[in-house]
């Protein structure tokens, strides 16, 4: 192997050293820690009119002390249920986790009816953030 | 139904749910277990802690009424700001007797919601109470139903939503702060 290609590897080696070092160690920051959902005007009338629209995922998953508050802001016409409330229209609800867990919510704004949150612990070591990073990088690509 | 301000600057702090505008609770129209019509408009002044249930019920509810009763112990004093509401959602085998022993088990403070069947539906449809009935092959029943408490101000705004199984120290930390805004 030639004085060339292993300056090469070794300087990709430690700029990947380098990346794992910042992914497993800095801080998460996120810029809001709700993850919001809107409820469309029209969402009821399209429902009546036979059309499956989907509103929601039926799976949101949180992280806690990243993204550990969900927001659903209901702005069609009609009232909507959602979980452990229901909500006039121009309403929003904004229900903070503190507990890591699996939550099952009623909801009407969801074909199925139903709605699961996965609540995570917070990432707190350095291969958990590493996962973390890597997961919400590649979800941000499938978008 | 008219929208109060915007955003009560508490709203943030709580470990409840919060809606945002705050509206009014939509009212009840029932027979308390104290033998006098249940009105919510009747306790402006106090933070009502509403929740729909049923005294057969033999998971939700008393963990519930024990949760909301310690939650009232632990206040002291503040307790006094505080009335807890628990709605039927079994008219047929609850009445305001049945409801008042129930409830008496865990506060003698707390006011059981009665009525007729159209009634209690009134009330939970308002409120987006879903109830599921699972009836046994002896005839005999029992209720899923929603489990979310209510947390109406002192003006009658419906402030947040608690969801089933927060503790104890939940319901105080949001109760010190809408008994002291």
């Amino acid at each position: 192997m030639s004085r060339v290609v292993r300056l090469i590897l070794l300087v990709v080696l430690a700029v990947l050293a380098a990346a794992a070092g910042w992914a497993g160690f800095a801080p998460i920051h996120a810029e809001t820690r709700e993850q919001a959902f809107d409820i469309p005007r029209g969402t009821w009338a399209r429902r009546r009119a036979g059309d499956l629209v989907e509103i929601l995922p039926d799976h949101i998953r949180l992280t806690l002390g990243i993204k550990d508050v969900l927001l659903i802001r209901n702005h069609d016409e009609v009232p909507q249920t959602f979980g452990p409330t229901i909500m006039m229209p121009g309403q929003s609800f904004r229900l903070p986790f503190e507990r890591a867990a699996s939550y099952q919510f009623v909801c009407s704004a969801h074909a199925s009816g139903q709605l699961t949150i996965e609540v995570e612990p917070e990432p707190v070591l350095p291969w958990a953030k590493i996962h973390w990073r890597v997961r919400e990088w590649w979800e941000k690509q499938k978008k | 139904m008219a929208a109060q301000a915007a955003e009560p600057p508490a709203q943030s702090q709580l470990k409840a749910g919060t809606l945002t505008p705050v509206m009014p609770a939509p009212e009840l129209k029932l027979d308390g277990s104290d033998g006098k019509p249940l009105s919510l408009a009747n306790y402006r002044g106090k933070v009502v802690l509403l929740a729909f249930g049923f005294s057969n019920c033999g998971e939700v509810c008393p963990v519930t009424l024990f949760t909301l009763a310690s939650a009232r112990k632990k206040l002291g004093d503040e307790a006094a700001g505080v009335q807890v509401v628990y709605v039927t959602v079994d008219p047929q085998r609850d009445d305001a007797a049945q409801m008042r022993k129930f409830l008496g088990s865990f506060d003698a403070t707390f006011v059981g919601g009665v009525g007729t069947m159209a009634q209690i539906e009134a009330a939970e449809k308002s409120y987006g109470i879903s109830v599921s009935r699972k009836v046994y092959a002896d005839g005999s029943y029992t209720i899923g139903h929603s489990s979310s408490i209510y947390i109406i101000d002192r003006g009658g705004g419906l402030r947040a939503v608690m969801p089933y199984g927060h503790p104890v120290d939940d319901f105080v930390h949001d109760l010190k702060i809408l008994l002291r805004g």
